[in-house]
């Protein structure tokens, strides 16, 4: 085709490496999510806490600047294990709203639509697809977590020397409990928006699920108090407790075995288990034509 | 399949292409779909190397089922499916990056302009950004999209609908279109520019078409082929555009004076002349041999003082073959399958 001739012709030119061809679908939907001004307020809003983080750490190591506001150095948070711990936590959770917020409009949109048959009509397998829209919340969420929470641990390493020898453990563990946390609540929205095709309904899902989650693990938690048992085997049913759980494993090591409420390993597996329930339901509603039977 | 026995169900293949030659559009071998347990498409065996293959069949035929398996959508339970030499199970990346498909039903990409719909199918199909906004644009006004392209897709009515899906098939210059039910919910004129579009596009040379639909006028405007399913088998395969060429020798008389002497000196030139019966009326069909011309009948007639009150070139309508193929029991599978061939 041209504009000049108006005719079909074939196209004869370059193509673009397959590998990173999901990344198409980051591109078109960045537009989308930035499209909406909650979407975009809370996303702004998750870099609050990181600011205070950082000024806190910076504080830490500047006696005038404490001085002119007649702090101690004892006054400020010491910045260790339970600093970033908490820290994650409270950028973990501003992450779960904005996939509660932007996750589901990332499928539920195209199954609605009939727009998979597009997709899938090209060389572009399912496996791109759910990596692209996974991609989306993925870099979304690493903005606001592990990327930024890295470099307040930069920040603090080159204000105390030979601090980040002793802590290096912290990185790894925010890391990869950030990406823990992205593919857990990442897969989820995706599943549930596959699974209801419908954007408000999936959000409200994707709440529930973590939040009914914790309420029904603390019932069976209670039920079971009395019987002095080792591990709070309720917790099972809540995601959000047992990647606490994982979080305290990685950041803190070994030691974390006797505060988690359940056994790491068993955490670990939990939430692969949910994650591999997700990618069943995705590959199961994720298809260009559904076989009606 | 050869044009005197058209409807044959179970023809010879046509033998392999040997080496040099291109590869046919498509090949069926014994392909066999089953959708929820139930066999949708049995058993099929074809070769198509026509320019513009029309697909027809009633509702529940297999024509679409037939689209998605060749785009690997469903996976064939038994037999094989190639796209210009490509099998479908086995290189399926490749037969896609060759197909442009235009669906059926309704399907775009909510709060995207048609701009960036095409464009990022474009992109999705691998052009690069740039190359896919240059030809996005060149699709939708192609198509006759026109300043509408920068509209939501959801604000469009069902004709621009149908024109984005077939930009969006367009967009990466595919060497084969699949388009199912084109002219779907079209208007009268839109659909003559949608047929117009198809008929461009085959003349073009530059892809092939495989045009799915039950209007039959469509596919006889559009196609050079025509495959008729029944039942998820093949009821009729038809090469109209040999048709048309074969079939202006074949010849429709009505006379007025003595037939008999005339019928004799055709059948000496080595015509063969039959006479058969119409509303009353008395009808002589004539098959001319390559050598005599519609001139010499009227020179032989007038020599033998014999009035053609009546000529007519004599083609079996889409519709003929269509309803034929429907009335006719479904082929029963035979060694090897349904075979048919141009």
């Amino acid at each position: 085709m041209s504009l000049r001739d108006r005719s079909f012709r074939r196209y004869a030119g370059e193509v673009t490496p397959r590998r990173s061809r999901f990344l198409v679908l980051w591109r078109y939907s960045r537009r989308e999510v930035f499209s909406s001004k909650l979407a975009t307020g809370l996303f702004a809003l998750s870099f609050a806490p990181l600011l205070v983080a950082a000024i806190l750490v910076y504080l830490r190591h500047n006696l005038p600047a404490l001085q002119a506001l007649e702090l101690e150095a004892g006054d400020v948070l010491p910045i260790d294990g339970n600093f970033f711990y908490w820290l994650l936590r409270l950028q973990a959770g501003c992450a779960f709203l904005l996939t509660a917020l932007v996750g589901p409009g990332l499928v539920s949109p195209d199954l609605a639509n009939n727009g998979l048959p597009l997709y899938l009509a090209r060389p572009f397998s399912r496996a791109e697809y759910v990596l692209g829209k996974l991609a989306v919340l993925a870099i979304l969420i690493s903005a606001i977590t592990w990327v930024p929470l890295l470099l307040i641990f930069a920040l603090q390493a080159s204000l105390e020397p030979g601090w980040m020898a002793e802590n290096l453990r912290l990185a790894w563990g925010l890391f990869a409990g950030s990406w823990v946390w992205i593919l857990l609540v990442g897969l989820f929205a995706l599943a549930l928006s596959a699974w209801v095709r419908w954007r408000i309904l999936a959000g409200a899902l994707l709440v529930a699920t973590f939040v009914m989650g914790t309420g029904f693990g603390e019932v069976v938690n209670e039920i079971f108090d009395g019987r002095q048992l080792q591990y709070s085997w309720g917790d099972l049913f809540s995601p959000g407790q047992l990647v606490l759980g994982i979080w305290q494993g990685l950041l803190f090591g070994g030691d974390a075995a006797s505060v988690a409420r359940v056994p790491l390993a068993v955490a670990w597996m939990m939430v692969a288990l949910a994650c591999v329930m997700a990618l069943l339901v995705l590959n199961r509603k994720l298809r260009a034509y559904e076989v009606v039977r | 399949m050869t044009p005197e026995s058209p409807d044959a169900p179970n023809p010879p293949t046509r033998p392999a292409p040997s080496a040099g030659i291109a590869p046919p559009v498509i090949e069926l071998d014994g392909l066999t779909v089953q959708l929820g347990g139930r066999p949708v498409l049995k058993d099929l065996s074809c070769t198509l190397t026509g320019r513009c293959l029309g697909l027809l069949g009633p509702n529940g035929a297999g024509k679409t089922t037939l689209l998605h398996t060749l785009l690997g959508f469903y996976r064939p339970h038994g037999g094989t499916a190639r796209v210009f030499g490509h099998d479908v199970r086995r290189e399926l990346e490749t037969v896609r990056s060759l197909i442009g498909y235009m669906p059926e039903n309704d399907a775009f990409i909510g709060n995207l302009s048609a701009v960036r719909l095409v464009r990022m199918m474009g992109e999705v199909s691998g052009l690069p950004p740039e190359a896919a906004l240059e030809r996005a644009h060149e699709a939708l006004f192609y198509v006759g999209l026109g300043e509408a392209r920068y509209r939501d897709t959801g604000s469009y009515s069902q004709g621009m609908k149908q024109l984005v899906k077939l930009a969006q098939a367009l967009v990466h210059g595919p060497r084969l279109l699949f388009l199912d039910e084109p002219t779907n919910a079209l208007d009268p004129p839109a659909r003559e520019r949608m047929l117009a579009h198809i008929r461009e596009i085959r003349d073009s040379g530059q892809a092939h078409i495989v045009l799915s639909s039950h209007l039959l006028r469509d596919v006889e405007r559009c196609c050079d082929e025509v495959l008729v399913l029944k039942d998820g088998r093949i009821a009729a395969y038809r090469n109209l555009e040999a048709e048309r060429q074969a079939n202006r020798k074949f010849l429709e008389l009505e006379l007025k004076g003595e037939r008999d002497g005339f019928l004799d000196a055709l059948r000496r030139r080595g015509a063969e002349c039959a006479l058969a019966h119409q509303r009353g009326r008395e009808r002589i069909k004539v098959v001319l041999p390559e050598t005599i011309e519609v001139a010499d009948l009227y020179r032989e007639a007038a020599e033998r003082r014999v009035q053609i009150r009546r000529l007519s070139f004599k083609r079996d309508s889409l519709e003929e073959i269509f309803l034929r193929a429907m009335d006719d029991a479904p082929a029963a599978p035979t060694e090897g399958g349904t075979h048919v061939s141009p």
